[in-house]
């Protein structure tokens, strides 16, 4: 279905559209059964960075905060990239595994199910 | 047959009103909450002129209601004499 | 002889009806030009019926009865000081969102409605409207006296406006609004007067307004009940107006059902701000959001979506997961502002062990299993002194603009985070629901132009990178009216105001 306007032709102006972000793509990243974090979380990127450089810096940022983030064992988090498997390169950019803009990364940290039986 | 329902504020002048409606649905039940009156009644409900008028011992426009109506549900139907609610199903 | 007395349908007739005129030398279109381009067809203006049949002269009087007796309860709340007489002053931190978040959209209703008021072709339902419009220029005045004597003794109400139109969560409401205001007259009519009125204001205005009065506060129950009876003659118009259009003609149910579908979903969503504030702001606690839904929508709406089958309107699909939301709606809004409490414009707190154990009671299904545990950590490190916030920016919703925190509730997995997506012309968009994906897929020219603060701050757009230029950015005074209430100076201010050590 399309809108319904006045004028023919109408469309809103792309307020998020990948040229407005300075060069940065929008990743979403989301860390299953901890819900401590209400929502998955929106992080800037430089799409040219390598996907070793989000483990090292910007999940710590965004998820530091819980108890088990220090126990996770790295080689076992599954990840998922746009909701489809994803086994990342942690050298390669993120550009070259596939990040786009407004992307969504997920992972599950199998044995790491969040606290209290609660997904906390 | 569904519920019908109003709210009137909780002061003086709805005391009457909720005196009257009762008089003239005797199926209605009154829930007295945090200054509001809420009363409900299975498919309609009624408010009267005449019976409103009588016990608030003088005459009683029935567009005055809007001064302390809360809130109501179902289709209304308003005249002189009367203000009535219902659901036709 | 004295002139006989007309009776009120005479009275309508004439101060309404014969208020319009044929358009004989000028075109009708040109007249109403916004009548047509929705697909509304309407054959026969006059079968439009008001059932209050308030005219112009008894509506200026009755208001100006409400007025008065609504100045007279602010005069005395002023004069004895009445902000002493609250329950508690966390209770103050629910009036902040009202007048950040409800009041101005009372004035963008008024704003709307002045337009619909011009637009629709029928003077019945003009003039219905031009009321609603001075009412709801009534309701967010009323709204700013109320509050002004509060913030007088309390941080966070003075920058309302401004916020309004800048900070995170109260991009909620406005985008709600402007989506509406941006529609044709019959959309946003339906969407306001029917799905947003009808439907759901009962549970803004009575169980909250009833549990302001409970926690001792008599200007806000007064603004709110003098609000809510002019709100009783705009539900009717909501129910008017849908009962109109779907007998003027067939064709206009499908386009009905469409807009009922959406603005019920789009005001459930917005209410999810009033579940939190019924569960988790009121002090002394009255009745609960799940109640409140039950005894509002599911038992009052469902008797008027029976009257409406005769039409062929279906009760909207999203009331199913609305029903199974229910046990959930208020503990996890909560818990997103308890966590990005440093950047609200109001103070959190997690609820003491009797609210617990209220909401254990209330919510016997779902509070102890997942919520519990979650507000008892939390108290556990502010009591050790690390009450946590949590770093960064939420993910929003395109549609409802709402951090993605709403879990997968329709499929009984209530500890799993909602993601839906889709594309639209090479870019992907992202949703906390089916309902706001399928709102979204339906207009998306209009959607992606949705001012996301979060995607506002990255752009740049909102004051700088960092949080303390973003909190100048939105005129909210870091220190002051954000974090947490315990150690806050509403806090101070309460106690030294009611002499507690």
């Amino acid at each position: 279905m399309a809108v319904k306007a006045l004028q023919e032709g109408y469309h809103g102006e792309f307020k998020d559209s990948a040229e407005k972000f300075g060069g940065a793509i929008v990743v979403y990243i989301g860390w299953d059964k901890h819900l401590w974090f209400c929502s998955p979380k929106a992080f800037p990127l430089d799409p040219n960075m390598p996907f070793g450089a989000v483990v090292e810096n910007v999940l710590p940022a965004g998820f530091g905060a819980h108890p088990q983030f220090a126990e996770i064992d790295w080689d076992k988090v599954e990840w998922s990239l746009n909701q489809q498997p994803f086994t990342p390169d942690m050298e390669k950019s993120l550009a070259e595994q596939g990040f786009d803009h407004k992307c969504l990364l997920r992972m599950k940290t199998p044995g790491l199910d969040g606290l209290h039986g609660a997904s906390i | 047959m569904s519920r019908v329902q109003i709210g009137l504020q909780d002061n003086d002048e709805s005391r009457y009103i909720v005196a009257a409606i009762e008089e003239d649905n005797p199926t209605a039940i009154v829930h007295y909450e945090p200054a509001l009156i809420r009363i409900e009644n299975e498919g309609h409900l009624q408010i009267n002129r005449e019976s409103v008028s009588e016990q608030m011992g003088m005459d009683w426009d029935v567009q005055s209601i809007h001064v302390n109506l809360v809130t109501l549900t179902g289709n209304i139907d308003e005249d002189d004499d009367y203000f009535r609610i219902e659901w036709a199903n | 002889m004295e002139a006989k007395k007309l009776n009120v349908k005479e009275k309508y007739r004439l101060l309404t009806r014969d208020l319009d005129w044929e358009f004989s030398y000028e075109d009708r279109k040109e007249a109403f030009p916004y009548e047509e381009f929705e697909g509304i067809k309407i054959t026969d203006w006059s079968k439009w019926e008001d059932p209050f049949r308030l005219t112009m002269d008894a509506y200026w009087k009755y208001q100006a009865e409400k007025e008065k007796k609504l100045y007279a309860i602010y005069d005395a709340f002023a004069q004895n000081n009445g902000h002493l007489n609250v329950s508690d002053a966390r209770y103050v931190n629910a009036l902040k969102i009202f007048l950040t978040a409800i009041s101005p959209a009372e004035y963008a209703a008024h704003n709307g409605f002045a337009f619909t008021g011009r637009q629709l072709g029928g003077i019945g339902a003009r003039i219905a409207a031009q009321m609603q419009s001075i009412d709801e220029l009534r309701h967010i005045q009323t709204q700013i006296h109320a509050m002004s004597h509060y913030n007088k003794h309390f941080e966070g109400f003075d920058e309302f406006s401004h916020m309004h139109d800048r900070v995170w969560y109260l991009s909620v409401p406005k985008s709600f609004f402007d989506d509406a205001r941006s529609s044709g007259p019959f959309e946003y009519i339906v969407a306001i007067s029917f799905a947003f009125e009808y439907v759901l204001t009962n549970l803004l205005f009575v169980p909250f307004m009833s549990g302001a009065a409970y926690n001792g506060d008599m200007a806000t129950v007064t603004f709110g009940f003098s609000a809510q009876s002019d709100e009783a003659r705009h539900m009717t118009l909501g129910l008017e107006i849908i009962k109109f259009l779907l007998e003027q003609h067939e064709d206009n149910v499908p386009i009905v059902q469409k807009w009922i579908d959406k603005w019920l979903w789009r005001g459930y969503r917005l209410l999810s701000v009033v579940a939190m504030m019924m569960d988790y702001m009121l002090p002394q606690k009255f009745m609960s959001w799940k109640e409140a839904w039950e005894l509002y929508f599911e038992d009052a709406g469902g008797a008027l979506f029976r009257d409406l089958e005769r039409y062929g309107i279906k009760m909207p699909a999203c009331a199913e997961l609305i029903a199974k939301e229910k046990d959930h709606l208020s503990h996890q809004t909560w818990w997103t502002f308890y966590t990005f409490g440093h950047a609200a414009a109001f103070h959190t707190w997690t609820p003491s062990a009797e609210e617990m154990d209220w909401l254990s009671e209330k919510y016997p299904d779902s509070f102890d299993k997942w919520y519990r545990p979650r507000f008892e950590m939390a108290a556990e490190l502010a009591e050790k002194g690390e009450r946590f916030y949590s770093e960064g920016l939420p993910q929003l919703c395109q549609t409802c603009q709402i951090p993605m925190f709403y879990t997968e509730c329709g499929d009984d997995r209530p500890d799993d985070t909602c993601y839906r997506s889709t594309h639209y012309q090479g870019e992907r968009f992202h949703f906390c629901s089916d309902h706001c994906k399928d709102i979204f897929e339906d207009e998306p020219e209009k959607y992606v132009h949705a001012w996301l603060p979060v995607h506002q701050i990255f752009q740049g757009n909102c004051g700088g990178a960092d949080l303390a230029d973003v909190m100048k950015y939105y005129k909210l005074n870091d220190g002051a009216v954000n974090a947490d209430y315990m150690g806050s100076s509403d806090e101070q201010r309460w106690k030294a105001l009611k002499g507690i050590a």
